[in-house]
């Protein structure tokens, strides 16, 4: 065991991190603006990865897949949000949870009677094969590209609600939505763009992943269970707890598969158990109402 | 804290024409269910379907305790069922258990497993609940299909038919599909009359007010996590007994039953039957069981079909069908 394995086995762990927190970032937008937890996340993940697979072999090209499938699933997501999630603002927060659920197991059969029960393999494109020799190891070039679009990703996040007029005016309205609606902000409009912004974010994760993940119909399950390890770990609606979570979780992956491979695929449960008890709201969370 | 009565419905807010079919509905819960139940092989097209929906119902009926009346929505359940299967088929598989030792181990693992889930979830408040849940029962998942050799991995658990049931004086022959229903109608029956009597008990009215506010329980000073938890393992035992049934009416227990589909499976019966109502947990099994039926003949893509009623359901009847009627015959 070297010290250049261990430093290689981080660096993956931070790279399987990013993956992480792109799975996680569509739910904790959704979640943090408009209190819906949605439970088709995974499914929408997964079709994410269908439509960028069937662009792809349209054009012939990743990178159309890249660009058109976030956009084609995040206008199916507002239309979700307008004709299923908005007769439902204003119930039990259960509604809207069920309800997205009811939608995940429709998307995945819809998707099988489209494309088959079999998994589809997803070439890496032809520009990003290959590895790199970063000094410590080499490193595949895919997966060095899908840590610079999540940070990019990142980055316009950050920006786009931090400095932004609209920005101001999303954390406006998830602090006091009534308020906002008092001052003339058209909220309903505000919450359809948010949760089309989310699902697209959660596409492109989709599209992403498929090089590194088998694409089938299943797969929005495992994609749901790390998006909520990760969200409950980092805290809920917590964008910088999201980074940290996903990056914490990523790294206890690798290092768990270093030592202790058979264990590997229960670190991050385990590791929310603990979190759980030493801090239930999870790193960065707030109190939810009624705490 | 005395023991009341049993509360029947109470007259007023009945409609005149159906309050006494209402409270009839509600006091003669149980002997009304026993008596559905005993009707079902012969009315419904086939043995095997009606086997599905007493377990299936014991199961919805131990998850509508939890999410129905309690007002926890839990995503993680298939755990305490599947615990129960595997515990009852490990029993005899590997440690040639006499099959009621292997009912019990497999009741007792269910319990144990959601006082742990359930002592952790319960830290959390509202939304989270549901994810807590669904994670830990994914960890329960994966490290089943990871100890394969003693789970049986991917191809499931086999190896440990249970023919007949010996019992002093007599024995049920599980082979027989007849002598098998009732078999296990009897000890659904059984749960079923346990249930009621807890709905009935202050127990059963303390779960009800935390559901309907849950500050106000607490400022009647009732302690809401220590109730929640028993709630919560109550109704992980009912989901492990109906785990075990299923363990030895299948002689098999797939990796499945373990399964977030199996959680949301309880999720969508106890919705569509009616969630918090006695009956709707049955009705709801009863009506997911027979869609499936008729409309997997149809299509192997049955699932959109289920999938889009559930919908449906959500949007427009959240009462579910029994709930609905109820809530139509109360009309006055």
């Amino acid at each position: 065991m070297t010290v250049g394995l261990i430093a290689m086995q981080l660096f993956s762990g931070l790279a399987l991190g990013a993956i992480l927190i792109m799975v996680a970032l569509g739910l904790s937008i959704i979640f943090g603006m408009l209190g819906i937890v949605n439970f088709a996340h995974g499914a929408l993940f997964m079709v994410g990865a269908y439509a960028g697979l069937y662009v792809a072999s349209l054009t012939g090209s990743f990178w159309w897949g890249l660009l058109l499938a976030p956009l084609l699933i995040g206008a199916f997501g507002m239309l979700i949000e307008r004709f299923l999630i908005r007769p439902l603002y204003g119930r039990s927060p259960d509604d809207p949870l069920l309800l997205t659920f009811g939608l995940g197991y429709v998307l995945v059969e819809a998707v099988r009677i489209l494309f088959g029960t079999e998994g589809i393999p997803f070439s890496t494109p032809a520009e990003l094969r290959g590895v790199v020799n970063l000094g410590f190891g080499v490193f595949p070039i895919y997966r060095l590209f899908v840590v610079g679009v999540v940070v990019a990703v990142l980055v316009l996040l950050w920006v786009g609600l931090e400095k932004t007029k609209f920005g101001l005016i999303v954390r406006a309205g998830a602090a006091d939505p009534t308020i906002m609606r008092v001052l003339g902000v058209d909220i309903d409009r505000l919450w359809l763009v948010i949760f089309g912004i989310g699902v697209a974010i959660t596409a492109l994760g989709g599209v992403l992943a498929a090089p590194m993940r088998n694409i089938n119909p299943e797969m929005g399950t495992l994609v749901l269970a790390e998006a909520f390890v990760v969200t409950v770990i980092g805290g809920m609606g917590s964008l910088g707890g999201a980074v940290v979570a996903g990056l914490l979780v990523g790294v206890a992956i690798s290092m768990t598969s270093l030592f202790a491979p058979e264990m590997a695929t229960i670190v991050m449960f385990a590791l929310m158990a603990v979190i759980l008890l030493v801090r239930p709201n999870g790193l960065y969370g707030r109190a939810l109402p009624g705490q | 804290m005395t023991i009341t009565k049993a509360p029947t419905l109470p007259a007023a807010m009945a409609g005149d024409r159906f309050a006494p079919i209402l409270a009839g509905l509600s006091r003669w819960r149980v002997p009304l269910s026993l008596l559905a139940l005993c009707v079902l092989p012969w009315v419904l097209p086939s043995q095997a379907l009606a086997v599905n929906v007493l377990i299936y119902g014991l199961v919805a009926v131990g998850y509508n305790l939890l999410f129905g009346y309690t007002g926890l929505l839990s995503f993680g359940h298939a755990t305490f069922f599947g615990a129960g299967a595997y515990t009852t088929g490990m029993a005899i598989s590997h440690f040639g258990a006499n099959w009621f030792v292997a009912m019990v181990a497999g009741v007792f693992i269910a319990g144990l497993l959601a006082l742990v889930m359930g002592a952790l979830a319960i830290r959390t408040r509202g939304i989270y609940f549901a994810m807590v849940t669904l994670a830990l029962s994914q960890l329960v998942y994966y490290t089943a299909l990871q100890a394969s050799s003693w789970t049986g991995g991917e191809n499931g658990l086999r190896g440990f038919t249970v023919s007949q049931l010996d019992f002093p004086g007599f024995s049920v022959n599980l082979l027989d599909p007849v002598e098998k229903y009732y078999a296990i109608m009897v000890v659904v029956a059984l749960a079923l009359w346990f249930v009621s009597r807890i709905l009935n008990s202050p127990f059963g009215a303390v779960i009800e007010a935390i559901r309907e506010n849950e500050t106000r329980a607490r400022a009647c000073g009732y302690n809401v996590e220590r109730t929640k938890l028993v709630a919560f393992v109550l109704s992980g035992l009912l989901c492990g007994l109906a785990g075990t049934l299923s363990a030895m009416h299948l002689a098999i227990v797939p990796l499945d039953s373990l399964h977030y589909h199996t959680s949301g499976l309880m999720v969508m019966m106890t919705l569509l039957g009616g969630a918090g109502t006695f009956f709707g947990p049955f009705v709801g099994a009863l009506a997911f069981l027979s869609m499936e039926d008729v409309f997997s003949l149809w299509t192997s893509h049955w699932q959109i079909i289920v999938g889009s009623i559930f919908i449906i359901f959500v949007l427009y009847l959240p009462r579910g069908i029994w709930g609905t009627l109820m809530a139509l015959g109360r009309r006055p």
